[in-house]
């Protein structure tokens, strides 16, 4: 593994270089579901207001990993999480027994495969989130629901409709919608899992200069099966192989010189 | 092989087909046979008796020698002694639902389920009795005025009886929407009983609905628990208080009495049973209103 570029106690590090500092990283984690390991001693940086990719062939753990992030897993039944995972600046664990579930929920978003908006409408798909958090002033919602469908590109599709239900929105406006909906939040991580298998190219291509964006704001995670779009909208790259990070570093120099043999074949297109 | 396979497949496809028509339509004609017997046997009723009479009328002593004919007054019967079984039968089977769908696991759950279809296999003369006989007393101890007949000790055991109805097919509704959804709410930081009501409620509503509508068809057929429970003089009143016979008990009472066949007081049978059918048939069409509307509004995934 490739050294990461932050110091690991996560102060920030606005040095000489302008590295930025850690948002997260896991440290030694490991996850079971039920007694298969799924992940097995994963120590993977995630820098602040950077993309990150991962990367893997399928079934490597790239989805088990992401969701230990909002501890998702806890949703169901026999499961086991081992090791830490550091959320800066505060420096918590998010997987220590005293870290309530939801808080975490609460400072992180999540977009997933496919667009999963609630049976509401479009506007309030993006309200649910701000209501969860206690907003109760509608000015205030309004102008938040406004401003992450601006963030989201979709604004402009969707202003004369925000009263129509979400399901009448096309695959690419609902997956938009569901990035405003986790925006509106103002997540400090934003984790995307695969958010672009379910749709054509066109709105692939608007959901990635939409990631693109984003960068000012968030930090983002994204799961990808697509290394071209890794390397599209991934300042970092890991890549995962049979519940191990084999590799991380700088999406360019990871692509372009793995240190590792299953690197340079994975990304050679020899499996995966 | 290759090819004969799938014929044969394709063969037993269109005989189950045909099986699945012909029970369709069984269950239509059986439905258009009793529609048409109902109006066939009310058409004479309705010679002698105006419709108007029928329908504005406030008393209803058809086997008197100056006889009425107000439906209303048993109508009323039925919607007090249902709206009280809906009031319980609603509330708590949703909540039964939503908690066996979105909150109970493993050991919990595998115990309620029984219990529930235990309760629905109650025989409902063992309701009545235990209305009439353990229900109102317990009341009469709040109450010492109420009448040992009553539309609110019948309308709340009827309740009892309709809750494993409504939670079972809520519970199916909300156990069909999709993990995605939940996941959504979850990952937004909503808690469990926010999820559960907040959006798992919602994707399931239409399906629920259905539920709620057996749960009213339940409720004004139910015959049994308000024949033994309720009292059976007609008498126009919605106060559940009040002892009063429904559409439901007045048919009994004289299909097993000895009013003559063919006669204006025997036809009065099929007129009431034909207010009920059509009172039945309004809930279920508004049911599917409902679910066409959401449908059009994209509700149903
Ligand atoms: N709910 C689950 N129960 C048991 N095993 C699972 C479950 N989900 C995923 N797995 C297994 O964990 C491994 C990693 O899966 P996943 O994280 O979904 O991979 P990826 O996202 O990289 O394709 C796979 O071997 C998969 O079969
Ligand atoms: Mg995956």
């Amino acid at each position: 593994m490739t050294e990461p570029v932050a110091t690991s106690n996560g102060q920030r590090m606005n040095g000489a270089a302008g590295h930025p500092s850690l948002k997260a990283e896991t440290r030694g984690l490991s996850f079971f579901y039920g007694e298969k390991a799924a992940l097995r001693e994963v120590n993977l940086p995630v820098h602040e207001r950077r993309a990150t990719a991962l990367i893997g062939p399928s079934g490597c753990g790239k989805s088990t990993l992401l969701r230990c992030f909002n501890r998702m897993h806890d949703l169901y039944p026999d499961h086991r999480y081992a090791g830490e995972i550091r959320l800066y600046p505060d420096d918590i664990n998010l997987l220590a027994p005293e870290t309530d579930p939801i808080e975490a929920r609460l400072r992180i978003g999540m977009v997933f495969q496919k667009p999963n908006p609630f049976p509401k409408s479009v506007f309030e798909n993006i309200a649910y989130g701000l209501r969860l958090r206690g907003l109760r002033d509608k000015t205030e919602i309004a102008e938040r629901v406004e401003r992450a469908l601006h963030d989201a590109a979709l604004w402009d599709e969707v202003k004369d409709r925000l009263e129509d239900s979400a399901y009448a929105l096309s695959g690419g406006q609902q997956q938009r919608l569901c990035i405003a909906r986790a925006l509106a939040t103002e997540p400090e991580l934003l984790l995307f899992d695969e958010p672009t298998s379910a749709l054509d190219p066109l709105a692939t291509a608007s959901i990635e200069a939409l990631i693109g964006r984003l960068k000012s704001q968030v930090t983002a995670l994204i799961v990808t099966h697509n290394l071209q779009q890794a390397t599209r909208v991934a300042e970092f790259a890991a890549f995962m192989y049979l519940g191990e990070l084999l590799e991380f570093g700088p999406t360019e120099a990871l692509f372009n010189a793995p240190s590792q043999k299953r690197t340079e074949d994975y990304l050679a297109g020899r499996f995966g | 092989m290759a090819t004969s396979l799938p014929r044969r497949r394709r063969k037993m496809e269109s005989a189950i087909e045909w099986l699945l028509a012909g029970a369709a339509l069984a269950a239509i004609l059986t439905t258009l046979g009793i529609a048409a017997v109902l109006v066939g046997e009310s058409l004479p009723f309705f010679r002698s008796v105006s419709l108007w009479r029928f329908l504005t009328d406030t008393q209803w002593t058809p086997l008197f020698a100056d006889p009425r004919f107000g439906i209303g007054v048993l109508l009323s019967g039925t919607a007090t002694s249902s709206l009280v079984a809906l009031a319980v039968a609603i509330p708590c089977g949703t909540a039964l639902a939503l908690f066996l769908s979105e909150f109970a696991v493993g050991p919990l759950r595998e115990s309620v389920k029984p219990i529930l279809e235990l309760l629905a296999g109650v025989p409902t003369v063992v309701f009545g009795y235990f209305a009439l006989d353990v229900v109102t007393p317990l009341l009469q101890k709040a109450w010492p005025a109420l009448p040992g007949f009553n539309l609110l000790s019948a309308g709340l055991v009827m309740g009892v009886m309709i809750i494993p109805y409504v939670a079972s097919l809520s519970e199916d509704a909300l156990r069909a929407v999709p993990m995605s959804l939940r996941e959504g709410a979850y990952a937004l930081g909503a808690t469990r009983l926010q999820a559960a009501w907040q959006v798992v409620f919602p994707a399931a509503f239409s399906g629920v609905a259905a539920a709620y509508v057996l749960g009213v068809s339940r409720a004004i057929g139910e015959t049994m628990i308000v024949a033994i429970a309720a009292g059976q003089q007609p008498r126009l009143t919605l106060n559940p208080f009040e002892p009063a016979a429904t559409v439901t008990t007045y048919i009994v009472q004289v299909a097993k009495g000895d009013v003559p066949h063919g006669s204006l007081g025997y036809r009065t049978i099929f007129a009431a049973a034909l207010a009920l059918f059509l009172l039945a048939l309004t809930f279920n069409l508004a049911a599917d209103w409902i679910r066409r509307r959401q449908r059009l509004r994209g509700r149903i995934s």
